[in-house]
């Protein structure tokens, strides 16, 4: 039994341009002391996806089921999700600098958060849970810095405060919001660390977002690779990295700077993410894919299991064993898109071609 | 922290460049929202009717014959000498306390008043502008020295300046031009150095400066385009600002000499007579109250029409607004097939 | 901090030939700002040691690598170099001319062949100006080009950066992220300049945008003979696209040499730490890594610690590494080119303390 298992979540947001279709039909699962890590550039959805879980979206419009220890979060009401945000999930978003109230020290943001779920603990009692949590996350001294304001602490002692902020209600589950991207590579280094310590100490649940695939290859057990709105696939880490199927998955390694897929010439995905508002026709990443095939221009590739059993899924119309970076894969993707390529789809694949950051695709 | 739809729409507009609208400048952007709003088109409508009204001046004399210095004794006063209301003898707003077609001073003062409000808001804008952007960008002692010159016209006495200014050159309206704007430009002056200080820190303005860009380029090609909003929006303040002063000159009798007519100085001789001649102060004193105000509302407007942040998010049920395509397809976009809508 | 190529009393025939190979030469370079108190006269307190005694070079054709985290001064140096802000002490050099701290009129010519683009796509380019505008700047500031002529050079800039040269008249919040960073590239490519510093150039950008630009800069870099002082904090970024590396740390350099060389052999400990934890999109290869964490944050630049600046933090640290600084010289056993500034640099199969061990599932 997971501990959240979201099914076909929707939101979308109804703006003076049009309707923004944010997250269009996401499935996932997470279980007690595991990392997700969801991956996925501006745009994918990836931020929207969690915050409504929350209910931190307002204005939009909201489908589907979030089952979080056997209670629909998307069904509560404002004030039993306030009561679950924070004691029972936990989030830690990019910029501590922004999230931590300015004008509050810390200890006393970290009291009024114990305080605000359970009025009967003293604040006596708080203060002290509070040195305590500060000292479990790293950060020297305590009993001075909890009287300190966010501002005089340093960029890695913010999220290391917003981390302690995070459990001081020992959360079954976690959702990190890109916590490292605005830190140096030293820092997040520590940051990462802590978070996996501390996970594999309490056996929480942590969902971490990034578009940083290098802390994904550390930190995660299960990768959700997300593209405008949608899952473009759902793997182990270890055959997102090595056994990808999604050419967009397969895009973003090989342009990476020593990836595992990456050569000696970087290879970009051509062209830029979607708008949400007017979304190509059949699979969204069809003008950027260098295997695009007719098919992929008209119908929606639904996701199927690719590999052995249930774990690695992907939505593309490839064939199945098409998985990983491997020659002979390539070849298979080769003749699976000859054959299944006429007129409309050459077309964009020419224009793929033709476009300047495209570097040689692989399939013209 | 929360994501809105404010959020996505903007970056909605970042993802499609190939679909954006060609050369959607920040001036275009601003038009089309300040439409949207009710309260500013108001105030627009309500300035132009006023503009209109007082460049139609002359007209309404032909019309009534009343000129608006011309004291009718016989039948624009009572047989006791006081002001006749409106309605009475072709009279439509009643008259003053020397039998003076009210309505026709009131709109030749409609010209003053605009006149001066507009004139010296602009003279000030210019000034200010020049001096605060000069002010903020240079920095060091050119700083110094402008910005105590603009604290020391802050501080300035102005009523007794112009007190002393009438009373050697008698009162004129360009004493009154001269005060105002001598006021306004500090102001505006100002600001304007506070916006130059927070550009100057910008990417885009060291970026010019990398490229052998000198400061006066900078001044005026970089950093006044990003001026001109605010400024636009300061001066559209600062014009009932200029109108309320003159009335309150001429009012004080240091502004426009009688009997030219002013809002300011019909005020002030509707002192002595608004419990006998109820009109004699309503009407010029609405005509100031509506025209301060449009002023005001359209400065409102055209700030909350350049800040899209402030704009209301359309909730769901109200406005579905169907998905008009925008931009045909480029030239050199990829021929994709596009759907405005996705079922599923 | 003494530099090999200057001290040596006759150089050799190999190292005299690469000093005509030299485009930029930094020496020395201190950039100190001054920390004022409060109060009407604001005396000045302390010193902010951004950049604290820099020497390097940068080579025509070839790209300079400069890696640090924050505070360690990286963006303030590649200011000084570009002749934004004044330079403390110290000299910089183009083309054998001294530049440092001339006048905005001395150095105009000079603005020609030194050209920067920015970290920030956003904050880069004037909201308020047209595109078109804003490409052909560097024309109408040296007076190369105007009217028909300007457009046409900046079309064809639009189009070797891969943008629409007929987006000409568009404004910078009508593109994307990654276009606005190649309008960015486009400025700063206009008068054919020699050296290009890039601030951070991809730092803002979604990765698969990333590898984009950077391509971009390879391929310009080839077609116009170019010189790069790239600087970045992702390691692996830097890797791919210089030549030589050399890595800040508090406002010095710590090691610099050639790439590989710097990569593969280390020598000081804060570079080991550095590439240790930096994340590769490789889980296996992350696996076997052993990562090193160091302890604390970076300390301020106002009050630097002692001696050697790594000191308070470095897990091989020593008496005489607070007392005094390591000079910037080769260590034995290094190539020419690879120096370390480190009074005990990381030998060969020396593994550091304070390994993070982590039980991996």
């Amino acid at each position: 039994m997971s501990l959240l298992e979201v099914t076909d979540l929707r939101v979308s947001f109804p703006t003076a341009d049009g309707v923004v279709q944010a997250v269009r039909g996401v499935s996932f699962s997470v279980e007690n002391g595991r990392t997700l890590g969801i991956v996925g550039e501006s745009g994918s959805g990836k931020t929207v996806l969690t915050q409504t879980l929350l209910g931190l979206t307002p204005g939009g419009e909201v489908e589907g089921k979030a089952v979080f220890d056997g209670t629909d979060l998307l069904s509560l009401r404002p004030d039993q999700l306030r009561r679950i945000r924070g004691a029972e999930i936990a989030v830690i978003f990019q910029d501590p600098l922004t999230s931590l109230h300015p004008l509050y020290k810390v200890g006393w943001q970290i009291v009024e958060m114990i305080r605000s779920h359970d009025r009967s603990v003293s604040k006596k009692q708080a203060t002290e849970r509070a040195v305590e949590l500060l000292g479990r996350v790293g950060i020297p001294s305590p009993r001075q810095r909890v009287h300190d304001y966010p501002h005089q602490f340093s960029g890695g002692m913010r999220q290391r405060a917003m981390i302690a902020m995070a459990l001081s209600l020992s959360p079954k589950l976690i959702i990190a919001d890109e916590p490292t991207t605005a830190l140096d590579a030293t820092v997040q280094a520590q940051i990462l660390d802590l978070l996996l310590r501390l996970q594999q100490e309490s056996d929480t649940a942590l969902i971490m977002i990034t578009h940083d695939l290098g802390v994904i290859a550390d930190i995660a057990d299960d990768v959700l690779v997300m593209y405008a709105g949608k899952a473009a696939e759902r793997a182990s880490k270890h055959d997102i990295f090595y056994q990808p199927h999604h050419p967009y998955t397969k895009g973003l390694l090989e342009s990476i700077p020593h990836s595992s897929a990456a050569g000696d010439r970087l290879r970009p995905i051509t062209g830029q993410p979607p708008s949400l508002i007017r979304l190509p026709s059949g699979c969204a990443f069809h003008p950027r894919c260098a295997y695009v095939m007719d098919r992929c221009l008209t119908e929606q590739p639904r996701l199927a299991p690719v590999g052995d059993g249930d774990s690695h899924i992907s939505a593309c119309w490839l064939p199945v064993l098409a998985t990983g970076l491997a020659p002979e894969t390539e070849e298979l993707r080769r003749q699976a898109v000859a054959q299944g390529r006429h007129a409309a789809a050459a077309k964009i694949a020419e224009a793929i071609a033709e476009r300047p950051e495209s570097e040689g695709s692989v399939i013209a | 922290m929360s994501v809105t739809s404010l959020e996505f729409q903007a970056h909605a507009a970042e993802a499609a460049p190939e679909e954006a609208i060609e050369g959607r400048s920040q001036w275009k952007l601003t038009w089309r929202r300040l439409l949207r709003d009710k309260m500013a088109i108001a105030s627009i409508a309500v300035i132009l009717v006023m503009v209109v009204l007082a460049i139609a001046a002359p007209l309404f004399v032909s019309l009534t014959g009343h000129g608006p210095e011309q004291a009718f004794t016989n039948s624009g006063t009572t047989s006791s000498g006081a002001p006749v209301p409106p309605g009475t003898h072709g009279f439509f707003l009643g008259t003053d306390y020397i039998g003076r077609d009210l309505m026709i001073r009131t709109l030749y003062g409609a010209r003053i008043s605009l006149f001066v409000g507009i004139l010296t808001t602009a003279i000030a804008t210019v000034a200010g502008v020049a001096v605060g952007l000069v002010a903020g960008y240079f920095g060091g002692w050119v700083d110094t020295v402008l910005a105590r010159f603009i604290d020391t016209a802050l501080a300035f006495p102005l009523i007794v300046l112009a007190l002393a200014l009438a009373a050697i050159l008698g009162p004129s309206l360009a004493i009154v031009i001269a005060v105002i704007s001598f006021f306004s430009w500090a102001g505006i002056s100002r600001i304007v150095r506070g916006q130059t200080l927070s550009i100057k820190e910008k990417e885009y303005i060291e970026a010019a400066r990398s490229l052998g860009a000198g400061p006066w380029r900078i001044m005026f090609i970089d950093i006044l385009p990003n001026l001109l909003g605010p400024v636009l929006v300061l001066a559209t303040l600062y014009i009932p600002t200029a109108v309320v002063f003159e009335a309150t000159l001429s009012f004080l009798g240091l502004g426009i000499p009688p009997p030219t007519p002013s809002w300011g100085n019909i005020l002030g001789e509707a002192q002595n007579y608004y419990s006998v001649a109820w009109w004699y102060v309503v009407f010029p004193a609405a005509a100031l109250l509506v025209t301060t105000l449009a002023f005001n509302l359209l400065g409102d407007g055209i700030r909350d029409a350049m800040d899209p942040r402030t704009e209301r998010i359309f909730a769901a049920g109200r406005k579905r607004r169907k998905n008009k395509p925008k931009a045909a397809t480029e030239p050199g976009a990829l021929p994709t097939l596009t759907v405005s809508e996705l079922g599923e | 901090m003494s530099d090999t190529l200057r001290d040596a009393a006759s150089p050799a025939p190999l190292e005299a030939a690469m000093e005509d190979d030299v485009l930029v030469r930094v020496d020395n370079l201190v950039k100190h700002f001054p920390v004022r108190g409060g109060g009407i006269i604001r005396r000045t307190v302390g010193q902010v040691q951004a950049v604290d005694g820099v020497s390097l070079v940068v080579r025509r054709g070839q790209t300079l690598g400069l890696v640090g985290e924050t505070g360690s001064g990286k963006s303030t140096l590649a200011r000084c170099v570009a002749g934004l802000i004044p330079v403390t002490s110290g000299k910089v050099t183009f083309e054998g001319r001294d530049i440092t701290n001339l006048s905005r009129r001395a150095m105009r010519p000079f603005r020609r062949e030194i050209q920067m683009i920015f970290q920030d796509p956003y904050g880069s380019l004037n909201p308020r100006r047209r595109v078109g505008a804003i490409i052909g700047d560097p024309f109408a500031v040296h007076k190369t080009a105007s009217g028909a002529a300007r457009k046409k050079a900046v079309q064809e800039l639009m189009e070797r950066v891969g943008l629409n040269p007929e987006h000409f008249n568009r404004f910078p919040a009508e593109f994307s992220g990654g276009q606005r960073q190649r309008i960015g590239v486009a400025r700063a490519l206009a008068l054919r300049p020699k050296l290009i510093i890039c601030d951070e150039p991809v730092s803002a950008l979604d990765v698969s945008i990333q590898a984009q630009v950077l391509n971009l800069l390879a391929d310009l870099q080839s077609d116009f003979g170019l010189s790069y002082l790239f600087i970045a904090h992702d390691l692996e970024v830097v890797r791919h696209v210089s030549n030589n590396v050399s890595v800040m740390y508090l406002g010095r350099i710590a090691e610099s040499g050639p790439k590989n060389q710097v990569y593969d052999t280390a020598r000081h400990p804060y570079t080991v730490a550095l590439l240790s934890a930096a994340p590769a999109a490789d889980p296996d290869a992350a696996a076997q890594r052993r990562r090193i964490i160091l302890t604390g944050d970076v300390p301020s630049p106002i009050n630097p610690p002692s001696g050697c600046r790594f000191h308070p933090r470095c897990p091989k640290a020593q008496e005489l590494c607070s007392q005094q600084e390591p000079a910037l010289e080769v260590k034995p056993g290094d190539p020419a080119m690879h120096q370390t500034a480190c009074h005990f640099p990381v030998q060969a199969g020396e593994t550091l303390a304070r390994v993070a061990g982590r039980e991996r599932r």
